[in-house]
């Protein structure tokens, strides 16, 4: 085992790589510095972060690479760190995605660069942090810590509603949280431990857990986003620029499958068994209805929006399905979704630079100036359809194998959901991809570039891999969630 | 210690009150930078002073005819407002001088309100109570209306000191009542004849009512409020900065030790009052401060918000409640002075920063100064990492551990209103495009340099080694 602190490392590094672009003086010469700089910082935590995957073991369900330092004196706070099953890969996640962004910004950002790459910088210590701790209250700081970089990407590089979509966003984001303080306080005050890792046993009386559950579901269903929670997310995203919408889409959003999965079930299991039916009906409402919402879009990005808070719905089913195969499809579906969907905001990015507008109306016949776009792109969305081969068909298999078990309502309304799903893409592709060209000031649009290359094949190869080689991802995070799934039958026998 | 002497003037109210004089009789005979020296001389003073504090924990004040107390919670609350002094003196130094206003009066004024304040902290008599907190308003009265030749400044002197006298008068009639009710006059005894009672009479009731409209009137509770903005408003910036940072500081002691010590038994009839005054001040103070376009005056909204957090954690009435206030306001008077010294340093035009419109543009021009106000902007909102967020999380630890768990949702409900306000500041430095070319200067000493980048550094540094400040509050006793 690794006897240095690897995940300190991690969650630090990019934190070490702001401090350094902070004191390099931004001009036109010297932003092409700032730039490299938050580049190989962000590889380098990428690379850091691939040592705990190969290093892990698969034996283990409970936490590794763990450290842990007294924070508070007065209190048990600690500072706590540390990988399991199910963290594990929401790191990768982040850690992967943070490069691809700065990649993903690095001509389009021509204001503020320096303050750019700060943002990315300090969002993705916050992320990493928040995946990894073990602590509730360094939780919460991380958790709501995400809150100051999204808030100035949205706000300074987004778009012509940015204002509002970025107040939108902290302050809808913001009143869920504070709830979950509260929740957090109480917790403590019944124990007298923040640990994750000791508070999943079940520990509070069923009224306290009801509560509680509530205050947590505020914050996490705002944050997956859960109808009827969700409206923050299509502003956030049409405004955010590229980077900020795959970030936003791409980790954050699995920050509230993450919350439901260690706070809900791990430690509130019998306040969970008695509001699993809110969560499925919401869950349906979710799927159905933003899938028809998806379809009247106009806007590419906001119909990507939509079509997140859908996934997220099938995310939630598996989730509080509670058994192995709908938390695996959970998972699968989170780290498939944080892939494509951030492939598919890429894919945007890529012809919104070229022409300005997201209008689908705009394009059409993309395909005889930009085949390997097209290409790219078909990979990305037959993965949000959930073809099998690819990232989305594992998830959303699994999570109907394990709502069979539940109830054949769930399935038929999950199933349904995912028969829109591939309308709504399918439509979206043929709107823009196929055809004639029709537009003249389509007519010599460029097919992607290198640099778009090295984002997009990444992603197109990682999409593949996770649809062919599932068990890749799903070994190490089986025993983990096994744990979790034992624990709460266990409170919920007696 | 008292048999000797010359040991009396090392006690520290003694010292600062001969100091002071020292000092006004100073700046008299100087003939020239007058007010710089006397600065330079009173901030040297108030260190001395608050060593003095700090070696002085022996002392046998307490037993000055029992006109005052001594504890760690004293000590705390003292040395907290005279770095507090101390650092207003230095960050108002360069602004005083640039609106040539150099009376050597005014750090004397400080100084003679700081000695009040120290005495307002550890007053253990009503009547002692009530002196120093005319020597504390009398030196703040002259202070705001200082710029003569100003209108507003006079207008805010004035309506300070009508409004002010009057809460006086109020809180002497309260005083006068429980003295007429328990017979007598000093805190310990009060405790006493009271813990006799198992339920306060009428007339005591009012007094203890009256007391708190007085003692409202001094934190700006709502509603007691209203002379808040328009003070910060009028008087000059510095002055303002004082105001803002110093004399809270004493009167949320002040209003600590009154329910605490001789009201200790009778926590349901104080507690409702000061219920209702913690809600409406963190809700009037969120919401109102929304419409503001004068920094000052959103700035006093703001203090009027976080007075209505520092009471939740007195609603709470335990240990962690006295924590919480230390550690709450450790944070508020950091936060302030880190953005006074930046307020009193910004030049829109060459006229000092008051409309925040004008702040547009600053990101471009200043980076770091605009990245230093949302720091503090955020901090103040309460969004970790940053050390606003800790104040409030031991506040609501207090009112938790007291099963206060409509209070805290209600507080957190506020805190989210008030994070809009915060953040429009930063929406106007970073998201809006400055159309016209406004050049705004940022020009600040050295010495106020340094007071910045301290409070930015714990700003920022808390978090990684909050022990430091915890175990000194954990241990206060009251």
């Amino acid at each position: 085992m690794i006897d240095w602190p690897l995940v300190s490392v991690i969650i630090f590094l990019p934190l070490i790589g702001a401090l350094i672009i902070l004191f390099i003086k931004e001009d036109e010469l010297t932003s092409i510095n700032i730039k490299w700089a938050a580049l190989l910082t962000t590889l380098g935590t990428f690379i850091l972060s691939l040592i705990l995957w190969l290093q892990f073991d698969y034996s283990n369900p409970s936490y590794q690479y763990e450290e842990k330092f007294r924070w508070f004196d007065d209190f048990n706070f600690f500072y706590h760190v540390g990988v399991d099953g199910i963290s594990l890969f929401m790191i990768l996640l982040s850690t992967f995605l943070t490069p691809l962004c700065i990649l993903a910004s690095w001509n389009n950002i021509k204001k503020r660069v320096k303050e750019y790459m700060l943002s990315f910088l300090f969002l993705e210590t916050v992320m990493i942090g928040m995946f990894a701790s073990i602590d509730i209250l360094l939780f919460y700081i991380f958790f709501e810590a995400v809150l100051i970089p999204m808030y100035l990407i949205i706000g300074i590089w987004g778009g012509n509603r940015r204002i509002y979509a970025s107040f939108k966003f902290f302050l809808y984001t913001l009143l869920g949280s504070v709830l979950m303080l509260i929740a957090i306080i109480v917790m403590y005050r019944n124990t007298s431990s923040m640990s994750i890792e000791f508070l999943q046993g079940n520990y509070f009386s069923y009224n306290t857990q009801l509560f509680l559950w509530l205050a947590f579901f505020a914050s996490f269903a705002v944050k997956i986003p859960m109808w009827p929670f969700h409206t923050w997310l299509p502003d956030a995203h049409v405004e955010a620029p590229t980077a900020g919408s795959v970030i936003l889409a791409g980790v954050l959003l699995k920050m509230g499958g993450y919350g439901f999965i260690r706070f809900s079930l791990g430690m509130l299991p019998e306040a969970t068994e008695f509001f699993i039916p809110l969560i499925m009906t919401l869950s349906i409402v979710a799927i159905v209805y933003t899938s028809l919402v998806a379809l009247a879009q106009t806007d590419i990005k906001k119909l990507i929006a939509y079509s997140s808070v859908a996934h997220m719905g099938i995310v939630t089913i598996g989730i509080f399905l509670v058994n192995q195969q709908g938390l695996e499809g959970a998972m699968m579906q989170m780290i498939s979704h944080g892939l494509v969907s951030a492939a598919l905001f890429l894919c945007v990015g890529v012809i919104y630079d070229r022409m300005h507008t997201r209008e689908i109306e705009f394009y059409g016949g993309l395909v005889q100036r930009m085949p390997l776009y097209a290409t790219v792109f078909m990979i990305f969305m037959l993965g949000s359809v959930g073809l099998p081969g690819t990232s989305g068909f594992v998830g959303e298999f699994l999570v109907i194998i394990g709502a069979f078990k539940f109830s054949s309502y769930v399935v038929i309304g999950a199933a349904f959901g995912i028969i829109l799903s591939a309308v709504y893409m399918l439509y979206l592709y043929k709107r823009i991809i196929f055809g004639t060209i029709t537009n003249n000031k389509l007519a010599d649009i460029l097919d992607i570039n290198t640099r778009e290359k090295i984002i997009l094949i990444p992603l197109a190869i990682s999409v593949i891999l996770l649809g062919i080689f599932p068990n890749l991802f799903l070994d190490p995070m089986r025993l983990s969630l096994e744990l979790i799934i034992t624990n709460y039958e266990i409170a919920n026998a007696k | 210690m008292l048999n000797n002497i010359y040991n009396i003037f090392f006690i520290p109210e003694i010292f600062l009150a001969c100091s002071s004089f020292v000092c006004l009789l100073f700046g008299l005979f100087l003939k020239k930078n007058a007010f710089r020296q006397t600065s330079n001389l009173a901030v040297f003073v108030l260190f001395l002073t608050i060593l003095l504090v700090y070696y002085d924990s022996e002392s046998n004040f307490a037993n000055y005819k029992s006109l005052f107390s001594h504890s760690s919670f004293t000590n705390f609350f003292k040395i907290l407002a005279l770095l507090g002094s101390i650092a207003s003196i230095i960050i108002s130094k360069d602004y005083f001088l640039g609106i040539k206003l150099k009376n050597f009066e005014i750090p004397v004024l400080f100084l003679f309100s700081t000695l009040g304040m120290m005495l307002m902290i550890s007053s253990n008599n009503l009547m002692s109570m009530y002196l120093a907190i005319e020597l504390q308003s009398l030196s703040l009265y002259v202070a705001a209306a200082i710029k003569r030749d100003s209108i507003s400044s006079a207008e805010s002197g004035v309506k300070y000191f009508i409004l002010g006298a009057l809460s006086s008068g109020i809180l002497l009639y309260g005083f006068s009542l429980i003295y007429g009710f328990t017979g007598s006059m000093n805190f310990d005894d009060i405790s006493f004849y009271l813990s006799k009672y198992n339920n306060l009479n009428l007339g005591l009731i009012f007094g203890l009512v009256f007391v708190m409209v007085g003692l409202a009137f001094k934190v700006s509770a709502v509603p007691f409020h209203m002379w808040t903005p328009d003070v910060y408003e009028g008087a000059p910036n510095s002055i303002t900065g004082f105001f803002a940072i110093v004399p809270k500081i004493a009167a949320v002691a002040l209003i600590y030790r009154f329910c605490l010590v001789p009201f200790e038994n009778f926590y349901l009839e104080w507690s409702q009052i000061i219920l209702f005054l913690s809600i409406a001040s963190m809700f009037l103070g969120a919401i109102a401060a929304i419409a503001q376009s004068n920094i000052k005056r959103l700035l006093a909204y703001s203090s009027i918000g976080h007075i209505g957090y520092i009471l939740i954690a007195l609603v709470a009435a335990n240990d962690d409640g006295i924590k919480a206030a230390s550690i709450y306001m450790f944070s508020y008077m950091i936060m302030n002075v880190a953005i006074f010294a930046i307020l009193l340093s910004l030049k829109v035009k060459n006229e000092y920063l008051i409309n925040i419109s004008d702040l547009k543009g600053l990101s471009k021009s200043n980076p770091i100064v605009s990245l230093s106000i949302s720091i503090i902007m955020l901090s103040m909102a309460g969004i970790p990492p940053f050390i606003g967020f800790f104040g409030k999380f031991y506040v609501f630890i207090a009112a938790i551990e007291q099963e206060l768990y409509v209070l805290s949702v209600l507080g957190v409900l506020a805190s989210v209103i008030s994070a809009f306000y915060y953040l429009r500041i930063i929406k106007i430095m970073y998201f809006d495009e400055s159309i016209s070319e406004e050049i705004i200067n940022f020009k600040i000493s050295f010495q106020s340099k340094i007071i910045l980048s301290l409070s930015l550094f714990l700003i920022i540094c808390f978090i990684f080694y909050p022990s430091l400040l915890i175990n000194i509050s954990a241990n206060l006793t009251i």
